[in-house]
Order: C-alpha cells, then structure tokens, then sequence
C-alpha cells in the first residue's frame, strides 16, 4: 500500500479528533444546544446531563470523583488556575513555590508572573536524563513552601518526572502538588490517588478531542484544595471557572477519554514497539546520533533524537512531506534554540540540531518505514554539505574550535 | 515558514557545493559562524593568479534553508568576478534575490561575511607567498559533493 503523504508525526503538538469523538459531539451543535447552567427546561437539562457524563468519562480516565473535575479551555488555563489560584488562596501559609526548568511555558510564565508579585520560585535543574527526582523535590523544599508544580511528562522529550514519589513527599510535608499531565493522560495509565495528586491539567486535544476543551482535577478531600477563579462571573464550576460551558467540547473530550482508557493498553504497546523501530533504525544507520532524555524513562510515542552537524530546520525542509518538531531556533520566532533541551545541559549546538517525532493513534508501519528512509536520506545529504561535518571526519571535534561571533 | 521559490531551488538543488584545497596559495577560506548559534559557512574560492579573477567557488553550510541559499547564491555570484567585484556583494543584495524574511536577515549578512573572510584569507596568502621561498600554488583539488 503506498503511503499517503504528508504524513503526521506531530502527535505531540496536537492530534486529530477520532472519528468516534466527533460522532459523539454533532448533534450537541444543532439538536442539544441548550446551556448546560438553564435549570428550567429541557434544552438545559439534556445538556447538563451530557456535561455530567463526560465529567464522569474524564474521572474515571484518571480515578477522581466526577466533582473534582473543572472544566477549562484546554492545559494552558487549567495550569494558569491551579498556579495562580493555589498561590492566591494559600499565600498567607508561605510565598514558596517548586516548579522545574523544562516545564512548558504554561507553567513557567505563570510562575514568573507571581515571582514578579513576590512570590519565591525555585527553578529545578533537570540533569541530562530529564527527570526531576523526588530527592530533588524534597530538598528544595522549605518551611514555606505552598505549592510544587511538576509536569507528569515532558512535552518534547517525553521524559517522566517520579511523580509517585513527589507526590508522597507533597503528602507528607502537606504541600499543594500540580502536574501538567497534559501529554500523559490518556496515554499512560493515571490514579491522583496513588500518585498524590491535588491538582492535574489536561486538555483533549492532546488525546484525539477536539482544541479548545480541557480540565483541571481539583482534590475534594484530603486536603480540600480551594482556588482563587480567574473569571469572575456566573460562579459555574464550583465557582472556580465561571463561563458558559463549551459543551460540544466537553462531550468530545469525554468520548475522547472513554475511548483512551478502553484503548490504552493495546494502544500504547503498539505505538511503543513502532517508536522503538524508528529509533533503533535511525540510530543504527546514522552515526553521531543520539536520543535526547533518559531512554527507558519516556512516554512511548515520544522520540527526540539529536543529529549532530545537521541543523534541524533545514532537516525539517529535507523530510518536509513528514511533519515533525524541532527544536531549532529557526523553527521560532525567538532565534533561541530550545530551552527544555538546553535546561537538559545539552548544548545549543545540539539543541539546534534536534528533531521530536510523535506518534500516535493512526501512524502506520509504512509511515515509519517512509520516515526512517527519508530521515535518513536527509541527514547523510545535508551532512555532505556541513562544514561542522567535514571537520568531524578530519579528526576534529567542532566543539573544540574556536567559532567567532555572529 | 515560508519561502520564496528561489531560497528553495538553492535548497534542493545547491550550487557548488564542495571543498577546494586549502593549504593551496590560490584558494581562499572563509569560514564564519558558530554552531551554537546553528549557522556555519566555510566558503572558499579559487583565484587566477594572473588576472585576479575569481574561478572558482565551493561553499559548505550548516544551518537553515536560508542560511544553505544564501551561502549557494555567494558562490554563483562571486564566480567570475574580480577580488574588488566580490566584495561590493552586500548582504541586502542577497536580501532582495532570495526575498528573505526579516527574520533570515542574518543569514545573508553572515554570507556577505564569508566572501569577506574567504578574500581576506586569500590576500593574506599571498602576501605571505609573495616573499621569497614561499611555496608556489597548488593544485586545486575539487571535490564535489554529490547532492
């Protein structure tokens, strides 16, 4: 069968609506359209009573209560929630917060807004693994901290924080724990009981849902988490996220997390065994090549492989028919290479030379067939036209010489 | 992003890419840049000793499809010019043929800086060579790169 081009292996960024998803969702457009807040008639009860379910589908997804999910528009206000409203609501217990340099900006610049506020924020340094410990959490933490926010996952190595472990000692010390789970869940199997979690986002397009849908899990009990809202308004959602809800959405995303939590384990093992080919296929074809976080300690569709003396845009422009990421500066407007890589102590030179395939769902055998070749082929024709490459196969390492300024 | 059709045909299909020997008194080396910042040029070319024309030109880059056209385009232009030709090349020139974004700009400066760097080099060779004892010029090894 030939391969249909382009082919997408961008899962990471954000992934297609299943087919089931939107099946669920279509007649929440024109036929339920009711507002899920009208307590009086029927157009509002059948959307609320939809809106229950998927709160529901999304709890059991990650074993809450259905009352601890809020529903948001995606991860980035779920984050900016549980950061600002966690630090708002407990800032008179201590003006300490944990959050880690690799974390997606979602959480980052919310941190940076409350240090610029007052807060004290510690930064972790992952090593070149990727993984922020629990001994590193435990030692930062102080006698005022409030509130230690952690990715589960990380969004473009995929590497995994020891989130039980973190979460026993928030327990233990009595701190808030927030994790953007934004790429684990739906992916990997998910209990905020055993992981001890007061605070999750998550957000459905990241898990074949429709954009512009997600939640943020707020703990009930042991302890009862209060939040500051962002809104002020109609006090939906337990007053924590006034606003109309977006019910549509809200049904893809609970469609969209049944079919995750039936799927996954069959799911994951195959996307697995499909990524573990693309590496070990690259890697043994191409040398100076190398994949970036600690390897047995990865989300299974996540792949970030660094290709020295090659600059990943213009890898990017030699497999443009399959859709990668990459954390070249020029892939941004920032001309700064990546700094999840970077914060890893890899250097700029690598970061600029890095490339993040994700997969998922619907990638095929022959998509990753077709990426390996192609992958392949790009990086031994732009290394014939590299300089930094030349120098290598003359015995000298680029590192080592002394480069201008520019 | 997205680029114009020039700064793609020299991406798919770059001009003279290659090396030249460069312990050779007729070739200049320029090479500019800096991994770290993800663009590198090494740009040489040949020159004939006896009328001061440039002949030949080889580049090598590491960096963005605009970096690769930009330093792809030097060496088609500087070919067949005099030293004092090459060096009114400005970067604003290669600008304007690639209609670069603003945000590629520094590519076409750092192109500018290698056809600088590779005739500094060259100059200074001769100089060198000029005394007496010095060795004669080389000769050229081309090496193309198939691409």
């Amino acid at each position: 069968m030939a391969v249909k081009l382009p082919i997408y292996m961008d899962y990471n960024a954000t992934t297609p609506v299943d087919p089931r998803v939107l099946e669920a969702m279509l007649p929440y457009f024109t036929q339920m359209f009711g507002n899920a807040a009208s307590r009086n008639h029927s157009f509002g009860w059948e959307a609320e009573a939809a809106v229950d379910k998927a709160r529901e589908q999304v709890a059991a997804l990650i074993g809450a209560s259905e009352k601890e999910i809020i529903w948001t528009s995606g991860s980035t206000e779920s984050n900016n929630l549980a950061i600002k409203g966690a630090a708002d609501m407990y800032k008179d217990k201590g003006r300490h917060i944990i959050t880690a340099l690799h974390e997606h900006k979602a959480v980052l610049d919310p941190c940076k807004r409350l240090q610029k506020e007052g807060f004290d924020v510690t930064f972790l340094q992952p090593d070149r693994s990727g993984v922020i410990t629990a001994a590193q959490v435990a030692e930062a933490i102080r006698p005022d901290t409030i509130l230690i926010s952690l990715m589960w996952a990380n969004n473009e190595i995929g590497t995994i924080n020891e989130i039980p472990g973190i979460g026993k000692i928030c327990k233990e010390k009595d701190i808030i724990f927030h994790t953007d789970a934004t790429q684990w869940v739906g992916k990997m199997p998910t209990d905020v009981e055993e992981a001890g979690i007061d605070l999750l986002s998550a957000s459905a397009h990241k898990m074949y849902g429709p954009k512009g849908v997600g939640f943020l899990y707020v703990r009930r009990r042991k302890p009862r988490v209060r939040l500051t809202p962002l809104f002020d308004g109609g006090g939906h959602e337990r007053g924590m996220r006034s606003g109309t809800l977006n019910v549509t959405g809200i049904v893809g995303m609970g469609a969209a997390a049944e079919i995750c939590q039936r799927e996954m384990a069959q799911e994951s093992a195959r996307i697995r065994a499909m990524r573990d080919r693309l590496e070990t296929a690259i890697l043994a074809r191409l040398d100076a090549t190398r994949v970036n976080g600690q390897v047995d300690r990865r989300l299974p569709q996540t792949s970030n492989i660094s290709f020295a003396y090659v600059e990943g845009e213009s890898l990017m422009m030699a497999i443009k028919e399959i859709a990668v990421s990459s954390g070249s500066a020029c892939t941004s407007a920032s001309l700064e290479p990546s700094y999840v890589l970077k914060s890893l102590g890899i250097g700029d030179d690598l970061a600029h030379s890095s490339l993040r395939f994700g997969l998922g769902r619907f990638t095929t055998d022959e998509e990753v067939d077709y990426a390996i070749e192609s992958v392949v082929r790009g990086v031994s024709r732009l290394r014939e036209m590299s300089p930094l490459y030349e120098l290598a196969m003359e015995g000298i390492d680029p590192s080592t010489v002394e480069w201008g300024k520019h | 992003m997205a680029y114009s059709q020039k700064v793609l045909d020299h991406y798919e299909k770059p001009r003279n890419v290659g090396s030249l020997d460069k312990a050779a008194t007729n070739v200049g080396t320029g090479i500019v840049g800096a991994p770290e910042c993800g663009d590198v040029m090494k740009l040489q070319i040949l020159v004939d000793e006896a009328t001061g024309k440039i002949v030949d030109a080889k580049f090598k880059t590491f960096g963005c499809g605009s970096a690769i056209a930009s330093s792809s385009l030097a060496t088609e232009w500087v070919k067949g010019k005099t030293i004092d030709q090459a060096l009114e090349i400005k970067n604003t020139d290669i600008v304007q043929e690639l209609s670069l974004p603003p945000v590629k700009i520094h590519c076409s400066v750092l192109a500018e800086d290698a056809i600088r760097s590779a005739i500094a080099d060259y100059k200074k060779k001769r100089a060198t060579s000029a005394a007496p004892g010095a060795p004669a010029a080389g000769s050229v090894q081309s090496q193309s790169a198939s691409v």
